[in-house]
């Protein structure tokens, strides 16, 4: 069939009880303060990668959280880990230690 | 009586003999290790050093640090004299025992324990000069010996006499090792004294010995004289077998670690060869802990760099880990390091080698928009700021001077870029601001994080846009980004300069001229431009021209780390604080208008904490500009 650029829209629900929270839980295991973060974007309006990219920090932090790691697999690694974002955290969420935990654990499910 | 100078044999030398051998073993174990694991280019830097008239500069500082500790003495009066009383001492006893051999007994010269055990198997007499010489020596070396190990006992209780608020917490294993090294003194001492009546003495072994004649006539038998032996020979085994698994293997460790060192041999890239000597010549001394911030005021003694090399020998990876990733690498306990042992290095290493991840051009996507090359980018606007470049071509026109990389961390304290802009502007200089309108990060965060491959490849962006421009010097505000651009990139032809550096030669040419305020204030010394970079006289001279500089007890190597390094992302956001505070407590003791640094991390760091006014360099210097 002819594809129009048409087709039935996925769902977007997302079932907290099927997702996989795996990821989220080793980082808030290693990196509690990861759990601090009420995404308020402040480290993607500061984001050095993100004037290039559409990398955008509180977006991966709300994926993981949701179990949707398949953007965030794909976007991490555009992190240059400058830590403006980590300076201007209202929260105090260390962002640069969040990115390189899970690039980390993403390598790791990677190759197991 | 008389066998046992015949014999030149007993039984208690058997305890002796099997340490002494299983040392042997070990050391030749130890450095066939070391060597397979060093690169063939180093390999032969340590044979050519053997050949080299620079072994006697090897053999010069091995007797002034392992011996003589002289490093120690710089520190602290007290605690220098234990360490280098106890090695000196033992050093002296070994040596002038040999020679006492060769005077008196040269045929004996092959047996091992014969030196260790001379009073037990020889006669001499302290009537001739000779023998009373050696007497005299071997007494005087033993009576330093045991004044080092009555200090290292007191400071076990009384550490602050030494100089030190903390020392190490020992294990097990060192402590066994202490105590028997405790022992091996004292218990030579009695087994001489003991045999003195016999074998002769000198002022100290004589006489207590003599002491021990007149109780030994109530007893009426040299009962005690083997027990004795058999103790002192023990004590040396049990020291000699624990070596290898204590603080004390430095003593061996210490001596090809500074070989190593002179033969031009630096720390690799991973935790073995040289830095791996390095991980066993920590000899647990503790005097990393007084300096490290985290300990003093973030009470994580944990993650001392005293215990992270013990974990790292160990093999206790998480631990290691751990305190790899909170330490800040101020390079503050480096610099307090008697041994030279760079454990900043190594905690980038361990963190390097858990950085399995790499990414074929991750960076790519600054590509098309970060080339200077390019219109219509963020970084060509700056480029393209005089009206003949401003048409959409796509060359640069002009070549500037000067090229400015303000950094990821000055974008965020823009008074620091706007004030160095100002200084430009009114120094006539032809400038481009390379990274105005948000630029890349320069590598050394990545660096710092244990990610080499992501950080190479920042590495070849900025090196791309820099030489684009055509400018010879390059200046940077933030000292992060002057560290990795002046060690790790290479920009040939291009001078790079930190602002205080070029700023003060500005000055110095007349460039720009500023008038001298009244306000009293104190310059932070930025780690990464300190200790790191080895930048002090610039910012002071700049300052003394501008404001009236006060002095800290915190100045150059001893200066403080703000909290907010690079490095250090395990380490909590309140952990940072608490140190950022405490520095900034010591600094502003008495009370100045202004904290000067050079570096907007540091800046930031500060700003955030306290009602102090916390300015850069930059910014002071803007405000007293003279403008013609």
């Amino acid at each position: 069939m002819k594809d129009f650029g048409f087709g039935i829209k996925k769902s977007g629900v997302i079932d907290l009880d099927k997702a996989d929270m795996s990821l989220m839980r080793e980082i808030a295991a290693e990196e509690p303060s990861f759990l601090h973060c009420f995404y308020c974007g402040t480290c993607t309006a500061t984001c050095s990668a993100g004037k290039y990219t559409g990398f955008n920090l509180r977006r991966l932090q709300l994926l993981i959280k949701r179990g949707q790691l398949d953007e965030v697999s794909e976007r991490i690694s555009e992190c240059m880990l400058c830590g403006k974002c980590q300076w201007v955290c209202p929260k105090g969420v260390n962002t640069r230690h969040v990115v390189m935990l899970v690039n980390k654990k993403l390598h790791a499910r990677k190759i197991r | 009586m008389h066998e046992r100078f015949a014999n030149a044999y007993d039984p208690f030398v058997i305890p002796y003999m099997i340490g002494y051998v299983f040392v042997l073993a070990y050391l030749v174990v130890a450095l066939v290790t070391v060597v397979k694991n060093l690169p063939m280019s180093d390999r032969k830097k340590m044979l050519r050093h053997l050949f080299s008239f620079k072994l006697f500069v090897t053999i010069k500082d091995i007797f002034a640090d392992c011996l003589l500790h002289v490093k120690i003495w710089k520190k602290n009066k007290m605690l220098g004299y234990m360490h280098s009383s106890i090695a000196f001492g033992w050093f002296m006893l070994i040596l002038v025992g040999h020679i006492e051999i060769f005077f008196f007994a040269p045929h004996r010269v092959n047996l091992p324990w014969y030196p260790i055990f001379f009073r037990y198997f020889m006669m001499e007499t302290e009537t001739s000069v000779g023998g009373s010489v050696f007497f005299f020596l071997m007494d005087f070396f033993l009576l330093m010996v045991l004044s080092g190990i009555a200090l290292a006992m007191i400071k076990r209780i009384r550490r602050r006499l030494f100089g030190m608020k903390r020392t190490t917490r020992l294990k097990w294993n060192d402590q066994l090792a202490m105590y028997s090294l405790w022992c091996i003194f004292p218990l030579r001492f009695l087994a001489e004294s003991f045999t003195s009546h016999i074998s002769g003495g000198g002022f100290l072994t004589r006489s207590f010995g003599m002491l021990f004649d007149w109780f030994n006539q109530f007893m009426n038998n040299d009962a005690l004289i083997r027990p004795m032996w058999w103790a002192y020979s023990i004590a040396l085994m049990v020291f000699f077998l624990t070596l290898p698994w204590s603080r004390f293997t430095h003593i061996l460790s210490e001596v090809l670690l500074i070989y190593m060192r002179n033969a031009g041999i630096r720390e690799s890239s991973k935790n073995n060869g040289y830095a791996g000597v390095e991980i066993f010549s920590c000899s647990r001394c503790g005097l990393c802990l007084d300096p490290c911030q985290m300990v003093s005021s973030a009470s994580l003694r944990q993650m001392a760099s005293v215990e992270f090399t013990r974990n790292v020998r160990l093999r206790q990876n998480k631990q290691a880990m751990e305190a790899a990733s909170y330490c800040l690498m101020c390079d503050r306990c480096v610099q307090a390091c008697p041994v030279g042992v760079n454990s900043v290095q190594l905690k980038l290493n361990l963190k390097a080698a858990d950085v399995k991840y790499t990414y074929p051009n991750r960076y790519d996507y600054v590509e098309a928009e970060a080339n200077p090359m390019d219109t219509g980018s963020a970084w060509a606007d700056i480029l393209h700021r005089t009206p003949e470049a401003a048409a959409p071509t796509k060359k640069v026109v002009r070549t500037p001077e000067v090229v400015y990389f303000a950094g990821c961390m000055s974008h965020l304290t823009p008074k620091i870029e706007q004030a160095m802009v100002r200084i430009f502007e009114a120094a006539g200089v032809d400038f481009t601001f390379l990274d105005k309108d948000g630029g890349i990060c320069c590598g050394r965060p990545l660096m710092l994080a244990g990610d080499r491959t992501g950080s190479e490849q920042l590495v070849a962006k900025n090196t791309e846009a820099i030489l684009a421009t055509g400018a010879k010097v390059m200046v940077c505000s933030c000292p992060i980004c002057y560290k990795i651009f002046k060690d790790t990139y290479k920009l040939e032809g291009v001078q790079v300069l930190h602002h205080t550096e070029y700023i003060l030669q500005l000055m110095e040419a007349g460039k720009i001229t500023v008038r001298k305020s009244s306000q009293k204030g104190v310059y932070h010394d930025p780690c990464e431009l300190g200790r790191h970079s080895g930048i002090y006289r610039q910012p002071r001279d700049i300052l003394y021209r501008v404001l009236n500089l006060q002095q800290t007890p915190y100045e150059g190597k001893d200066a403080l780390c703000c909290g907010h390094s690079m490095a250090g992302e395990g380490m909590p956001y309140k952990k940072r604080r608490m140190i950022a505070r405490d520095a900034l407590r010591k600094m502003t003791e008495n009370p100045v208008d202004v904290l000067v640094t050079a570096c907007p991390s540091c800046k930031r760091s500060f700003a955030e904490i306290g009602t102090e006014e916390i300015r850069d360099i930059a910014e002071i210097v803007c405000d007293q500009l003279v403008t013609r």
